[in-house]
Formats: C-alpha cells, structure tokens, sequence
C-alpha cells in the first residue's frame, strides 16, 4: 500500500505519519507530483490558516494536482476546507471539489470558539469512511471555521450549528474532526479509509 | 455535544514521572510513555506533560519522550515546562505535541503569546496560571509557584485570551495536593469572563469534585495528577459517574 501525505505549510503531518505507523502503514509525505499520482491513497491533512495555505498550494501548482487526484483522497480538518470552493478565512479561494462555502463560527452566548474537545458525530448517510458504525462516537476537533451542511454531508456535529463532520464527493472524503487524534474510533476511520 | 474533558497531567523530571504534594516532595509514578498508554486506554481525553527539568540533557530527553507519546498514544497532548521563546515551541510541536502550555516565561514576557499565536495559531497555546488568594485576591506565581508577581489571576488570564491564548489552565496552589475540591467560585467566574476552555487545575480527591467543578466551576475541562498516578481515583470509574449525573462526557 502506498500513501501519500501532501506536503505543504498547513503541517502536522507527524501526528497522521504516527497514526498510519500504528495501523501497519509507512506513508511518505512529499510534493512530488509523479510519486502523489502513483499513491493508491493520499492523505491531506492540516492545521493552519486558510489563505497562506492556498497561496503556497497554488504557487507549487499542487491545487491543480489535488483536483485531479483519481484515487480516494481524505482531507483532514483545514485539508476538508481547503477542498471546498471558498472560506470566509482570509476571504479565500480554495480547491472547489466541494461546492460548499467555509464560514466561521458566529458568535453564540458563552459558547466558546475554537470549537475544542471530543464531541459526536450524527452518521446521515455516511460514507466508507465514516459510516453508520461509528454513529454517536466521540471525535476530536480543533477549529474556529466549518464547512455548513451541504449536499456532500455524510455527518453532522452539532457545536452552535450543525456543521459537516465529514464529506464526500466521487473518490474525495474530508473530515472536520482529527481522526490521528481521536482515539479508538479515530483510528477505526482511518483504517476503513486505507481499505477502500 | 461537546464533552468536558479529563486530562491527567504527567509531571516529567528527567524522563520519569512525578507529582509533588503543594509542588514539594515528589513521589515517583512511573514510565510517562507507559502511565500515558494506561491513561488513554482507562478514557483520558487528553494528556498534559510538565518538563520539570532544569538541566540541557535533561530538555534533550523531554523531547525525545514527546515523540515516543506522539508515536504510541493516539489522544492529543499538551506540553510545557521551561517553554521560554517561540524557537522552543517550535522544536516541541516538531517532536509530535499538539499544543504547549507557557507560564512563568509568559508572565515576564506576554508578547511570548502573540508570537507562538502568530506562527501556529491559538490552538496550540495554552496559557497556565499558578495563583494563590492573598489579601482577598488571586496573586500570580512564577517559578513553578515559588515566587510571587504583581499580577492578578483575573486580569492575567484577560491579557492572556486577549493575545490569543488557546485555553487557560488555572491551577490554585490554595487547593493543590490538598484533595478538598477544586476552586469553583475562581473557576467560574474566569469561564464566565473569557471566550476561551477553562482547564480546573488543583484540589481533586474524589468524584464529586470533579461534578462540582463542571456544574458549580463551569470549567471545560478538569486536570489532576497525583490521584490518577496512585490509582487513587480510576479514570474510567470518574467517567461513569459523571455521566451517570448528566455531564457530558466521553464515554
């Protein structure tokens, strides 16, 4: 099996590395566009912000290259985002596999933003990577922006609004949530994503 | 809905885990790698590692344990201890930790937030307060609580969540390693005052505490050491009584 981490400025990509590691998986992170081509599964993961992402993504021309993947790829958290077609986040454009617009979450009483911690998932119609089995488990975030429900929803988490949990879209899959980090079930989700 | 957390904190003195008693006379608790495991198997929903160490080898051997965790435990982690610049955060978040916690150093020198807020974002900065209530106000200790400051609990963790601080880890040296409940009246009233997570550090000795401090405290989040380490309070026990009483928790 080889995967691919795409690597760019949005890193973390240790965590996903360890994560893979535990389930059998040696992944390479690169921005070799020959060697993403050839993965049998590509993983784009992320913590940063928006515009400084896409900027670098677009000026390596790796924006076109994920746009174009035909393997299953799976974004995670800014990576799910990035995959959509604009974020309120530095009024930017982003990949657009996703019609969907990323937005920040309002202001709500003393509920706090990031939305930060372990909270549920509500599986809607699921997907084969976060299907109906994991339905009530407890995932972990980190974010101050969401992806609203849209047409692409396979689950919801409900934090002020409901939000997509995860997506999908032919062979693109995306979670909000941080699978590496989300314990058990995590590690569940990214393993029915190596299987597809 | 979102879940108020447990963390058990991890006190690291050369690549070993202790706990102190009113921040004196440690104890030793074992392999951190190892109590972290058992943590995040018994429902940990977070871990907090404290480098206590002063030497350079000892720093070299913390980083190196932030990667075994970062390979073997697949929950997040919080880091601190001796973070003095946005260089040190650097190589700790290079070496697998998911946030890092600053105290003293941010109290000499706050614009250590705005930079660590800046380069990796608020997540992963989280400002921890040692205080104790003196002359009917909580007084700001640096220095692993031994060395008192003119800042106020209150308008520090402002300053803080104003600069871009992640959370606040709030412990009070008053309830400390003396296991009568935490300080909900403090807690409270900072959970109410900041857009921000309030972590409850210091006083836990048994279940109701932690009940009282997400009700009474409205903290999001409830850390404790010593009790966890001598197997004194079962993670997985606390867990099922908190949810038996209508607190969101992970189960």
């Amino acid at each position: 099996m080889g995967v691919a981490v795409i690597k760019y400025n949005a890193g973390n990509n240790f965590s996903v590395l360890c994560a893979l590691r535990r389930l059998g998986v040696e992944a390479v992170v690169t921005d070799d566009f020959d060697v993403v081509r050839n993965a049998d599964k590509v993983i784009f993961p992320g913590v940063g912000e928006a515009s400084s992402a896409m900027s670098y993504l677009r000026s390596g021309n790796l924006d076109s290259l994920i746009r174009s993947l035909l393997q299953p790829v799976l974004g995670i958290c800014i990576g799910q985002q990035l995959m959509c077609r604009h974020s309120e986040e530095g009024d930017t454009d982003c990949l657009g596999i996703f019609d969907a617009e990323v937005k920040r979450f309002p202001v709500n009483g003393n509920m706090k933003v990031p939305h930060m911690g372990w909270n549920n998932l509500r599986v809607t119609s699921g997907d084969g990577v976060v299907p109906a089995a994991v339905d009530n488990s407890y995932v972990y975030y980190v974010h101050s922006y969401y992806v609203p429900v849209c047409d692409y929803t396979t689950a919801v988490t409900d934090y002020i609004l409901p939000f997509s949990a995860s997506m999908r879209k032919e062979n693109f899959y995306a979670t909000q949530f941080h699978p590496e980090k989300s314990g058990d079930v995590g590690e569940k989700i990214l393993k029915n994503f190596l299987e597809l | 809905m979102l879940a108020k957390r447990i963390i058990p904190c991890l006190d690291v003195k050369d690549g070993k885990t202790v706990k102190g008693v009113n921040f004196v006379n440690f104890r030793n608790a074992g392999d951190p790698v190892e109590l972290g495991k058992k943590y995040s198997d018994d429902g940990a929903d977070e871990l907090v590692y404290l480098d206590i160490t002063a030497s350079h080898e000892g720093r070299k051997t913390f980083i190196d344990l932030v990667t075994r965790v970062a390979e073997n435990i697949n929950i997040p982690f919080t880091v601190g201890g001796g973070i003095g610049s946005v260089a040190d955060v650097e190589k700790l978040l290079d070496a697998g930790a998911d946030k890092v916690s600053v105290n003293s150093s941010a109290l000499r020198n706050p614009s250590l937030i705005d930079g660590i807020v800046s380069r990796f974002g608020s997540q992963v900065c989280v400002l921890a307060i040692d205080a104790r209530f003196t002359d009917g106000d909580w007084l700001c200790y640096v220095n692993g609580g031994r060395v008192p400051t003119e800042r106020h609990l209150f308008e520090w963790a402002r300053e803080g969540a104003d600069r871009g601080a992640g959370e606040i880890l709030f412990t009070s040296m008053d309830h400390d390693g003396v296991k009568t409940g935490f300080a909900c009246e403090a807690l409270s009233r900072l959970s109410e005052e900041l857009p921000i997570p309030v972590i409850a550090s210091g006083g836990a000795g048994e279940y109701s505490h932690f009940y009282e401090v997400f009700t009474e405290g409205k903290a999001d989040a409830a850390l404790a050491a010593g009790i966890f380490h001598f197997n004194e309070i079962a993670i997985d026990g606390l867990k099922h009584y908190l949810y038996d009483r209508n607190i969101n928790i992970r189960l």
